[in-house]
């Protein structure tokens, strides 16, 4: 079973890189980008759980480890 | 008196803390490996910069689950002083010993260079009897040393008195330009509520000798050792 976890910074946390990108498309003529946000995301294989018992010890991976809530949101994708 | 040197993989700092405790301020200190799970025996504790576990993820992201970090968190609950240093100050904010967090600097560039601090409080052992307002010159070197809290931690850390140190100008002066990374509130250290945990970016183990450019890191031992003095350690 797999699992996809998306981790990005909270709307208001400044992100340079974001910014960095965002006037770098415009430097090779990409117009229209507003904004650019980077953030992470990772695939987590998991043995012996199904769909339903999977998300539980995956939100306290990400409370604990994968994400710092005071700067960033987490988003998991159970895949059946 | 006996000072603790925490160690974890990807330390580099260690060995400058060790030096400035040992042959500079002159107080005994040891390394202490961040699988150990006490700290009885110790008088302080630094948390030296470095790279632990290469960043990965987020800086002390990893460390803060080392087996020694619990024993921190019981080391500071009795009220014993604690410093983070750069990497140090980054594994107390991740650990939750301290509030907020760091992100990349609004420069997106690697810093490296000496700053100029403004001491806000005195409250810490660690600035214990230095006057509030006196400039100390003390280098960075940091890439995500960019102070992020919402405005309400913002707030109470302010209202709190634990903003301990702020970039500013030689004068004193805190202006936007003499912030090196962008840190909100031009935030450089800042402890938490009792006082005796205590996280800053710059380096005060890379300048305690006048040979290294400056000698104001020392005035940071200094204190400690006159704060454990005062207490029969």
């Amino acid at each position: 079973m797999k699992a996809k976890i998306y981790v990005t910074l909270r709307r208001g946390v400044l992100d340079p890189q974001g910014k960095a990108i965002t006037a770098s498309l415009g430097h090779i003529g990409i117009g229209g980008v507003e904004d650019v946000r980077v953030g992470k995301y990772m695939e987590v294989r998991l043995h012996a759980l199904g769909p339903v018992e999977a998300p539980r010890p995956l939100d306290e991976a990400c409370r604990r480890l994968l994400a710092n809530t005071v700067i960033e949101d987490y988003r998991i994708e159970v895949e059946g | 008196m006996k000072t603790a040197v925490l160690v974890f993989p990807g330390s580099n700092c260690d060995h400058d803390a060790y030096h400035a405790l040992k042959h500079v301020v002159g107080v005994d200190a040891e390394f202490v490996w961040h699988r150990q799970s006490t700290l009885s025996g110790y008088d302080a504790v630094v948390i030296p910069g470095g790279f632990t576990y290469g960043d990965y993820l987020r800086t002390g992201a990893m460390a803060k689950l080392s087996p020694v970090m619990d024993a921190v968190r019981g080391f500071a609950a009795a009220g014993g002083p604690v410093i983070g240093i750069c990497n140090g100050f980054q594994i107390l904010l991740e650990a939750g010993l301290l509030p907020g967090a760091m992100i990349v600097n609004d420069s997106l560039r690697f810093v490296c260079d000496y700053v100029h601090l403004r001491t806000e409080t005195g409250r810490t052992p660690f600035t214990r009897g230095i006057p509030a307002g006196k400039v100390l010159k003390i280098p960075v070197a940091h890439y995500q040393g960019n102070y992020f809290a919402d405005e309400k931690t913002l707030s109470a850390l302010e209202a709190g008195g634990q903003v301990a140190f702020r970039y500013c100008e030689p004068s004193g002066e805190v202006t936007p330009s003499s912030n090196p990374n962008g840190s909100a509130n031009h935030i450089a250290g800042i402890c938490n509520g009792a006082g005796n945990v205590l996280g800053m970016m710059p380096h005060p183990e890379r300048c305690a000798e006048e040979v290294l450019g400056s000698a104001d890191g020392r005035l940071l031992f200094d204190a400690m050792v006159s704060w454990l003095e005062e207490r029969g350690r």
